[in-house]
């Protein structure tokens, strides 16, 4: 569905982005994490047009796309969603949502229809005529998604709709992702919430001052020291092998 | 709006119907700006470019080329929206937002007066005469009546413009660029494509303003057309009355159509006076109801909901 390969981005004297390389199958849920300052955002800002790489290549559905802009690519069926959460402001829920909508229906009231149905699909339903100002940060995120899928997506990147939300809320929105998945968009996820990453993803790469230093199965990623060492600095993962081990000596 | 279709024939009075003439232009002028500024967001601050280029369309195009100045109308629009594709195709083309669109769309109305006060074809600083030819099919009614249900036309054309914009795709594209662009563009907007839309519709309007403007008058030279007053009445029209809003320009005219002539009236007719007022009145309305007067309405029922 996605293949990224080799892509770099510098700003001035920071590399943010320094030859990554992902792929994200279709039809699976594809997980990016890493520390803060990785280069997570900017890559998804690569990917969906709204910075040039310098380098690299990035195809989707086998075509490449540097150099496309967003909302042509939108069109082709891929959308993000923000981190720092954008709603329209002076806008009732239902209308954000149906700016999403009009992507594939030119129609007002078939828009309006429709944003209710994607408002049902995360739970938005009891606030559909809220002005977006008022919503609440777990609101916000949920209508981030909410517009993004109002476009009827192929692949949909999401950037940490689980941040900021309690234990609860992340609960309630596991299933909702789950069932994008299964209605068929394939989806690539920037999340720090491990929880949702280990129960979600299929596949997770992990994005380190720029660089991909590791990929694989979550249960494999969470083992491997470069990953440990990533989060926690230089030879934390051979302190921690050592504590363990004297652990088991001890007891 | 339909309300205001007898009005000629309730209103004796000349006076009374040039007042109200004079109150709907400024709506159609309003609403021209607030097709661009209130429902895009794209706050100009030179509507007369777009304004000063359809009335010199109409006075040039039936002084020079004899054309009938009904038929000037529609290419005083198209002239308008020419102007405005051209202002709005290179600020949007180089992402000029806020104060930056503003001073942008306020340079090109000086450039296009320096060009009228220079330039044979528009009269240079003499200005242009419509020679005095009173006859409906020329566009020079004997009495104001016949101005008016014309112009009652078009601002009514202008008010089914901003009422389609309200329940449209097209609409509520653009007032997601308004809200938020780059949200926007993430969604399959195409920002400068839509904005560029806005203003062409804009233009449109102005340019319409602008013909009536030289017909109703029979007189024009660069600064009624490119001049400060009709940038300042397109923008405060609207932001009085309610930005993207479809009846915040009519109410916005009346207001400022009262105020007019309540000022030279208490002053008489101080040049520039208006101007003060209209600054003060600006001031007051950004402070207490800075949504504009038709938010009053709004906020009564909601208030009168909750008791």
């Amino acid at each position: 569905m996605l293949e990224i390969a080799g892509v770099s981005k510098r700003f001035g004297g920071l590399l943010a982005v320094d030859a990554a390389s992902l792929t994200a199958e279709r039809g699976a849920i594809t997980g990016l994490i890493g520390p803060n300052g990785a280069g997570k955002t900017t890559l998804f800002a690569i990917i969906a047009g709204f910075l040039e790489p310098d380098q690299g290549s990035i195809r989707f559905e086998g075509e490449e796309i540097v150099g496309i802009p967003p909302h042509r690519l939108a069109r082709r069926g891929l959308v993000r969603t923000f981190q720092i959460m954008q709603p329209f402001q002076g806008l009732t829920v239902r209308e954000n949502i149906a700016v999403g909508c009009h992507l594939r229906l030119p129609n007002r009231a078939a828009a309006l229809a429709g944003a209710e149905a994607v408002a049902r699909r995360v739970g938005m339903e009891a606030l559909l005529d809220q002005p977006a100002a008022t919503l609440t940060i777990a609101g916000r995120k949920r209508l981030e998604l909410a517009r993004a899928l109002a476009t009827d997506p192929k692949l949909l990147l999401l950037d940490e709709v689980m941040a900021g939300l309690t234990p609860t809320e992340i609960a309630e929105l596991l299933p909702v992702i789950e069932a994008i998945r299964a209605g068929g968009t394939t989806i690539l996820m920037i999340e720090h919430v491990m929880a949702a990453v280990m129960s979600l993803a299929e596949q997770v790469y992990v994005l380190s001052d720029g660089r991909v230093i590791a990929a694989g199965p979550p249960a494999d990623i969470v083992a491997d020291p470069l990953v440990i060492e990533a989060y926690l600095g230089h030879g934390a993962a051979e302190r921690l092998q050592r504590q363990q081990m004297g652990e088991v000596a001890g007891a | 709006m339909l309300v205001l279709l007898p009005l000629p024939l309730a209103l004796r009075s000349d006076f009374w119907l040039h007042f109200a003439i004079m109150t709907l232009y400024g709506a159609l002028l309003g609403q021209a700006w607030n097709l661009l500024g209130g429902y895009g967001g794209q706050r100009s601050f030179g509507h007369a470019a777009f304004f000063g280029t359809g009335a010199y369309a109409a006075a040039v195009l039936q002084l020079r080329l004899g054309i009938n100045p009904w038929l000037c109308l529609p290419l005083a629009a198209l002239s308008g929206a020419a102007a405005a594709g051209v202002v709005g195709a290179l600020s949007f083309r180089y992402g000029l937002r806020g104060s930056y669109f503003a001073l942008a769309t306020l340079a090109f109305a000086e450039v296009f007066r320096i060009v009228a006060d220079s330039i044979s074809l528009t009269g240079a600083g003499d200005g242009l005469q419509i020679p005095l030819h009173p006859s409906a099919l020329n566009f020079q009614f004997t009495g104001r009546a016949g101005f008016f249900w014309t112009l009652w036309l078009m601002t009514a054309l202008a008010m089914a413009l901003a009422w389609w914009i309200e329940n449209s795709r097209f609409g509520a594209e653009l007032v997601a660029v308004r809200e938020n662009e780059d949200a926007a563009r993430a969604l399959g907007v195409d920002p400068f494509r839509i904005k560029l839309l806005a203003a062409l519709l804009s233009g449109a309007l102005s340019g319409l303003a602008g013909a009536f403007y030289v017909q109703y008058f029979l007189y024009l030279d660069p600064r009624l057309a490119y001049g400060l007053e009709v940038s300042v009445t397109a923008l405060l029209v609207p932001l009085i009355g309610g930005a993207g809003t479809v009846l915040g320009p009519l109410i916005g005219a009346l207001t400022l159509r009262a105020l007019d002539q309540l000022a030279s009236a208490v002053t008489g007719d101080a040049p520039g006076l208006n101007l003060v007022f209209y600054g003060a009145l600006l001031i007051a309305i950004l402070a207490f109801v800075p949504d504009g007067l038709v938010s009053l309405g709004r906020r009564v029922r909601l208030r009168r909901a909750h008791a």
